[in-house]
C-alpha cells in the first residue's frame, strides 16, 4: 500500500441464530436437508399466510448488544425492505430499519503488534435470510432451494473504522468469537453462519471525507475476506492512480480467480422502499428482559482470560490462546476441574492437544480425546501410574480409538508404572551383568553413565518403569 | 319447498334441521338448484358441488348420531379470498386462475368445525381491490335487485348470494367498505369487526393494517351467529387481538334504553335527500327503543379517503409481490429471462385496477415520497382515530350512511376512478381507525335498498349487533327480497 | 417535501420498474392517468399540520406476541409444488439467473 492513500473499511456481518425453528415459521433451521423440504407455506410466501416472530431470537440479540455496550432498543419494530428476486419469495425481506434492536456499542479488536483498536459499531438488527438459487444447469434454468429462507440473521453493521483486510479480519474473528461464545450463533462458516460484506473505499491520507465505496457481498471465510479486501483495495488504488473514478456498485468475490466482480442480478440496483411490516406488531423489550437476559449471559473472553492469569496463574499467551475459542476454553476447564491442575492442564491442551488437532484438521468438538479422558491422563501422571513419556503413548492410543478411557487403555496395553523393586530388581542384575564394561567405567567415576543404565533398564521394561525409582536402586548397586 | 327453506334465516334454519324438518343435504342441494339458475348473477366463482353434497350427508350423519355442532349443516358461501384447501382460490384474480389452496384459511377451518357446509367461493373484485365487483377476471357480478346494477365491492359475489339467496349466509371481508357496502347495495347485513376479532390467516393479502373478515347475512342475528364462530385470537396471525371473542347472540335481547347514539355532522354532507330521509327514520326507530341521540363530530373525515388511497396501495404493492410467477400463480409462456417472466408474469395477470394501486403504492413508498405520502397517511389515520376516540367518549355508536346512495348501474363509474373511490367515503374510516362496523338495510331509493351504518368503539361487535338485532325486530327492512331482479 | 406532484410517463416507467410491471406503450397512458386521480386525491393530506403526529401502523397499538422456539412444521414439499409453475428434483425453476 502506497503511503498516498488510506484505506476505509465497514463491515456488515451476518450472523446465524442458533434457534431450532425459523424466525416467523415453525419449519427447521436444520442445516443439509433435501431442497425445499424445509420451506413452509409462511417461507414460500404462499398467498394469505402471515409470520409469526420466534421469541428465541430475542434474547440472543440482547445478550449481544449487552455485550459489545450498546443500547437496546425498547420498542423494536420489523419493516418490510422490497426488491425483486428468485430466492426472496414473498418480493420483500422482513428486516428492522429505523427501530433495530440493537443501537451503538464497540468491541476491542486486537493487532498483531499486540496493540488494541476500537472499532464501532453502528447497529444490530434482525432479519430473515434469502433462499439459495442453485446455478447448475437445469436446462440452462436457475434451481431455487428456500430451505434458509426465513432462517433468523442478526445483520451487525460496524462504522468505517477498519484502515486495513488485518484489521478487518481481526473484527470479523472478534465478532465470531463473541457471537460463539454468547451461543447467539453457531459460528459455523462453512454452513454459512457468519457472512461478511465488505464495504471498501479509499481516500488520499490526511483527507476528511471518504471516498466512493464499493461493496464486497457474501464472503464467508476470514480467508476469503482477506483476499477480497486486499484485491478491491489494490483493484481501487489502481483506478484512482490512473486518474479513475471507482464506481459505487456491489460486487462479488470469486475465490477461484481472486478477484471481485459487479454484481449484475437486479438484487442490487434497487429503491427498497422500506415500511412498516403491518403483519407484525412492535416487540416491547422491557428492563426486566434485559436483566434477565444480562444474568445468564456466560463468562466472555475477555472475562476468562482475565481470570485464567490472575486464579489459575496462567501465563498471557496461554491464557489468551486457550480463551479465544469457546470450545477451547470449556475443554480446558473441565479437564482442569477433572485435575485440579490448571498448569498440567494449560500444557497439555496447548501442547499435544492443539498439535494433533492441527494436524488431523479437526475443531475441538471433534477431538477423539474427550476432556474427562484427557483429564484422567493427566491425574494418571500425577498420582505416579504413568510416566510423562507413557501419557504421550496413552494419549496417541486414546486418539487413535483404542480404547474408551484412559484407565482402560493402560490396563489393557501394561502400562502400569512399575515402581516395585522385587519386580525391578532382576531386571536392573541383568543390565549390570549385561554391561561390565560400562559398570567399570562408572565405578571408576563417569557417573554420567547412570543414564545410560536407567534408559536400557526403561527400554527393558517398555518404559513402564519408575524412573526415579530406578535411578535410586542403580545407585545404590553401583555405588 | 325448495324456495321456501332457502329463503329462511340461517337462524331459522338451524331449528328446521334440528326438528328433522329438512336434511342438511335437502337445503345444499336446494342451494346448489339455486345457484345453477341463476347464473346470471354470476355471484360464485367455484360451486363446490360435489363436497358440498359430501360433507351436508356428513352433517346429516353426525345429527343424527347426537352431534351438536353449532352451525352442524348450514350451507354457507366463503369469498374466494379466503383459502380453503383443495378449492380453487383465486381472489379474483386470472393470476390465481390455477392456485388450488393446499390449506385452509382460519375462518374456513374454523366454520368448518362448526359444521357447516361449503357451498363454493364467491365472486369478487381482483384482490378486494374495487367498490363495484366490476373488476373481478371472472366478470362482474349482478344485483339482484336490479341486474344492471353493480352489487358492490369488493365482496359483492357475497352479498349478491345472501340477497339472492343461493347461500344461507356469507363470509366477505373488508379493507375500505368491501363487506358494508355490497351488504348495503344488496339489502342485506354485514358487519365488519374491529381490526383484528378476526384471523387473516389464509386470507388473501390486500392492505394488511385495514383487512378484516366479518360475516354477510339476512340478519343481524344470523351475522351474530356467524361471527361467534368467525372470532378469536389465533396463533398464526400476530394481528390478530387477545380480547376475548364472545358468544354474539347471547347479547342480542337486551334493549336499546340508555344507549347513546351520535350522528357525525360531516357523514351527512353530501348523502341524497333520500338516505338523508331514510336515516331520520332509522334515527326515529331507535329512539322508540330507547337510544338517545346527540351529535357528534369527526372534523377529519374528509382525510378518510385521501389517506386510505395511499395506505392501501402501499401496504398492497408489497402484499402482491409474491406473485411472481415462481412457486404458485400464473406465469407467463416462454419467459426469455428473468425479468421478463416476472413482468409479464405480473402484467398479463393482473387487471388495471391492482396494477394502478401496485402503481400507486411504489410510488408513495420510494425515497424522497415516502414521507410526504405513506408518513403522512399513517399521521392523518392518528387524527382520525383520536377523532373517534373523542367521540366515543360521550356515545356508545355512531349512526350513519353506509354509501352515498343506492348501487348505481354496471358501468356508470367504470371510467371515472374517482367517484368509485368516493363510494366508500363513510365506511374507509372505521377501517382506518381499526373500529366495528355494520351496515343494516333501513329503506328503499329507486326500488334498491339503501343500508344505514353503526360504527362501535373497539370490541363492541355485541352491542352493534343487538342495536341491529333491536331495529330488526320492528322493521322488516331486512326481510324484504329481490323479487325477481329482472333486467329494466 | 413533495409539493405537487407531475405524474410524467418518466416517473410511471420507473415505478413501473420498481414493481416489475410490463408497460406496453399503450397501457401509459392509462396508468399515468390512473396514478394521477388517486394522486391527486391524496394532495388533500398536504393541507393538514401532521407535525408532531405518532403515525399508525396497526389500527390496536397492540404489541407483538411470540411464537415459542419449536419445529412446528413438517416437510410438505410435495403438496406445495403441486401449485407450482416448474419444478425439479425439488428445486422451484426460474430462468437463469446471471449474479
Amino acid at each position: 500500500m502506497s503511503a498516498q492513500w488510506e484505506t476505509v473499511i465497514g463491515l456488515e456481518i451476518h450472523v446465524q441464530l442458533s434457534t431450532d425453528s425459523k424466525i416467523f415459521s415453525g419449519a427447521s433451521t436444520a442445516f443439509g436437508a433435501q431442497p425445499n423440504t424445509q420451506a413452509s407455506a409462511v417461507d414460500l410466501g404462499l398467498p394469505g399466510v402471515l409470520p409469526v416472530v420466534n421469541e428465541a431470537v430475542f434474547p440472543k440479540a440482547v445478550s449481544f448488544g449487552l455485550a459489545i455496550g450498546a443500547d437496546i432498543g425498547q420498542r423494536s419494530c420489523f419493516d418490510r425492505k422490497n426488491y425483486f428476486y428468485p430466492d426472496l419469495p414473498k418480493g420483500y425481506q422482513i428486516t428492522q430499519m429505523d427501530e433495530p434492536i440493537v443501537m451503538g456499542g464497540s468491541v476491542d479488536i486486537n493487532l498483531k503488534d499486540g496493540s488494541t483498536k476500537t472499532i464501532r459499531i453502528t447497529r444490530a438488527h434482525l432479519e430473515e435470510d434469502a433462499g439459495k438459487s442453485l446455478h447448475e444447469d437445469f436446462h440452462g434454468m436457475t434451481g431455487i432451494d428456500l430451505n434458509r429462507a426465513g432462517t433468523p440473521l442478526l445483520e451487525i453493521v460496524s462504522e468505517p473504522d477498519m484502515r486495513s483486510a488485518e484489521e478487518a479480519v481481526a473484527y470479523a474473528r472478534t465478532i465470531h468469537q463473541l457471537v460463539t461464545y454468547l451461543s447467539v450463533s453457531d459460528g459455523n462458516m462453512a454452513e454459512g453462519s457468519l457472512r461478511c460484506d465488505a464495504n471498501v473505499s479509499l481516500r488520499k491520507r490526511g483527507e476528511e471525507t471518504y471516498g466512493t465505496r464499493t461493496e464486497t457481498k457474501n464472503v464467508n471465510s476470514f480467508r476469503f475476506l482477506e483476499q477480497a479486501i486486499k484485491h478491491e483495495i489494490t483493484r481501487q488504488r489502481e483506478i484512482l492512480e490512473s486518474g479513475g473514478r471507482v464506481a459505487q456498485e456491489t460486487r462479488l468475490y470469486d475465490p477461484d480467480k481472486n478477484e471481485t466482480r459487479p454484481m449484475r442480478s437486479k438484487e442490487t440496483a434497487t429503491d427498497y422502499r422500506y415500511f412498516p411490516e403491518p403483519d407484525l406488531l412492535p416487540v416491547t423489550i422491557d428492563e426486566a428482559f434485559i436483566n434477565r437476559v444480562r444474568d445468564r449471559m456466560p463468562e466472555l473472553p475477555g472475562q476468562k482470560k482475565q481470570r485464567y492469569t490472575e486464579m489459575w496463574q496462567l501465563s498471557d499467551e496461554d491464557a489468551g490462546l486457550i480463551s479465544s475459542d469457546l470450545g477451547l476454553a470449556t475443554y480446558f476447564e473441565e479437564c482442569v476441574s477433572a485435575t485440579d491442575d490448571p498448569t498440567l492442564s494449560a500444557n497439555w491442551v496447548r501442547g499435544d492437544l492443539l498439535a494433533a488437532l492441527n494436524r488431523a484438521e479437526l475443531a475441538i468438538e471433534e477431538s477423539p480425546v474427550s476432556a474427562e479422558n484427557l483429564g484422567q491422563i493427566i491425574r494418571r501422571i500425577k498420582d505416579g501410574t504413568i510416566s510423562g513419556k507413557i501419557a504421550k503413548t496413552v494419549f496417541a492410543g486414546l486418539w487413535e480409538g483404542k480404547a474408551s478411557s484412559a484407565d482402560e487403555y493402560i490396563e489393557v496395553e501394561g502400562l502400569i508404572q512399575v515402581s516395585d523393586s522385587d519386580a525391578l530388581e532382576p531386571v536392573i542384575d541383568k543390565i549390570i551383568a549385561d554391561n561390565p564394561k560400562q559398570v567399570e567405567q562408572y565405578q571408576a567415576g563417569k557417573t554420567k553413565l547412570l543414564g545410560f543404565f536407567v534408559g536400557q533398564i526403561m527400554k527393558e521394561t517398555g518404559g513402564k518403569a519408575n524412573p526415579q525409582q530406578v535411578n535410586d536402586l542403580v545407585k545404590s548397586k553401583l555405588d | 319447498m325448495s324456495d321456501s327453506i332457502t329463503e329462511r334465516s340461517l337462524t331459522e334454519q338451524l331449528r328446521d334441521l334440528e326438528a328433522g324438518q329438512y336434511s342438511s343435504r335437502e337445503l345444499t342441494e336446494a342451494y346448489l338448484q339455486k345457484i345453477a339458475s341463476a347464473s346470471d348473477i354470476n355471484a360464485y366463482i367455484t360451486v363446490s358441488s360435489e363436497q358440498a353434497i359430501e360433507s351436508a350427508d356428513l352433517a346429516d350423519q353426525r345429527r343424527a348420531s347426537g352431534d351438536s355442532a353449532p352451525l352442524l349443516g348450514i350451507p354457507i358461501a366463503h369469498k374466494d379470498i379466503f383459502c380453503e384447501k383443495g378449492v380453487k382460490t383465486s381472489a379474483g384474480s386470472k393470476m390465481l386462475d390455477n392456485f388450488v389452496s393446499p390449506y385452509d384459511s382460519t375462518v374456513v377451518s374454523k366454520l368448518k368445525e362448526a359444521g357447516v357446509v361449503s357451498l363454493g367461493k364467491t365472486n369478487m373484485d381482483e384482490f378486494a381491490m374495487g367498490s363495484s365487483n366490476e373488476a373481478s377476471f371472472y366478470g362482474p357480478v349482478r344485483n339482484p335487485w336490479n341486474h344492471d346494477r353493480v352489487p358492490g365491492g369488493s365482496s359483492g359475489g357475497s352479498a349478491a348470494a345472501v340477497a339472492a339467496s343461493l347461500c344461507s349466509a356469507a363470509t366477505g371481508t373488508d379493507t375500505g367498505g368491501s363487506i358494508r357496502q355490497p351488504a348495503a347495495f344488496c339489502g342485506i347485513t354485514g358487519l365488519k369487526p374491529t381490526y383484528g376479532r378476526v384471523s387473516r390467516w389464509g386470507m388473501i393479502a390486500y392492505a394488511s393494517s385495514l383487512d378484516q373478515a366479518g360475516p354477510m347475512a339476512r340478519s343481524a342475528d344470523d351475522c351474530a351467529l356467524l361471527l361467534t364462530h368467525m372470532a378469536g385470537q389465533d396463533h398464526r396471525d400476530s394481528t390478530s387481538s387477545s380480547v376475548e371473542a364472545e358468544d354474539y347472540s347471547s347479547a342480542l335481547t337486551s334493549d336499546l334504553s340508555g344507549l347513546k347514539i351520535g350522528i357525525c355532522t360531516e357523514f351527512m354532507d353530501g348523502v341524497d335527500s333520500a338516505v338523508a330521509d331514510i336515516l331520520d327514520q332509522t334515527r326515529q326507530s331507535l329512539e322508540a327503543l330507547g337510544a338517545n341521540f346527540s351529535e357528534i363530530s369527526l372534523p377529519n373525515t374528509h382525510l378518510a379517503i385521501p389517506a386510505y388511497y395511499i395506505i392501501a396501495p402501499a401496504e398492497c404493492s408489497a402484499n402482491l409481490s409474491r406473485y411472481d410467477g415462481v412457486r404458485f400463480g400464473y406465469r407467463c409462456e416462454g419467459p426469455e429471462n428473468l425479468e421478463d417472466l416476472y413482468k409479464r408474469s405480473r402484467s398479463e395477470s393482473f387487471g388495471r385496477e391492482v396494477k394502478n394501486r401496485i402503481m400507486v403504492g411504489a410510488f408513495a413508498l420510494s425515497a424522497g415520497y415516502y414521507d410526504a405520502y405513506y408518513k403522512k397517511a399513517q399521521q392523518i389515520r392518528r387524527l382520525i382515530k383520536q377523532d373517534f376516540e373523542e367521540a366515543f367518549a360521550s356515545v356508545d355508536m355512531i349512526l350513519g350512511p353506509t354509501t352515498p346512495g343506492p348501487a348505481f348501474a354496471l358501468g356508470d363509474k367504470l371510467d371515472d376512478a374517482k367517484a368509485m373511490y368516493l363510494q366508500d367515503i363513510y365506511t374507509i374510516s372505521a377501517n382506518l381507525a381499526g373500529l366495528p362496523a355494520l351496515s343494516m338495510p333501513a329503506g328503499t331509493e329507486d326500488a334498491m335498498p339503501i343500508g344505514a351504518q353503526l360504527i362501535g368503539n373497539y370490541f363492541q361487535e355485541a352491542n352493534i349487533l343487538r342495536t341491529a338485532h333491536q331495529y330488526q325486530q320492528v322493521t322488516d327492512w331486512h326481510k324484504r327480497r329481490p323479487e325477481k331482479g329482472e333486467t329494466a | 417535501m413533495a409539493d405537487e406532484v407531475t405524474v410524467t410517463e418518466e416517473v410511471v416507467k420507473d415505478v413501473a420498474e420498481l414493481a416489475q410491471l410490463k408497460v406496453a406503450e399503450g397501457d401509459l397512458e392509462v396508468l399515468t392517468a390512473g396514478m394521477k386521480t388517486i394522486l391527486e386525491l391524496a394532495e388533500q393530506m398536504q393541507s393538514v399540520d401532521t407535525t408532531g403526529v405518532n403515525p399508525v401502523s396497526n389500527p390496536l397499538d397492540a404489541t407483538q406476541r411470540l411464537r415459542a422456539d419449536e419445529v412446528t412444521e413438517s416437510d410438505q414439499h410435495e403438496l406445495y409444488q403441486s401449485v407450482a409453475p416448474e419444478t425439479e428434483d425439488g428445486l422451484y425453476l426460474v430462468p437463469r439467473v446471471v449474479e
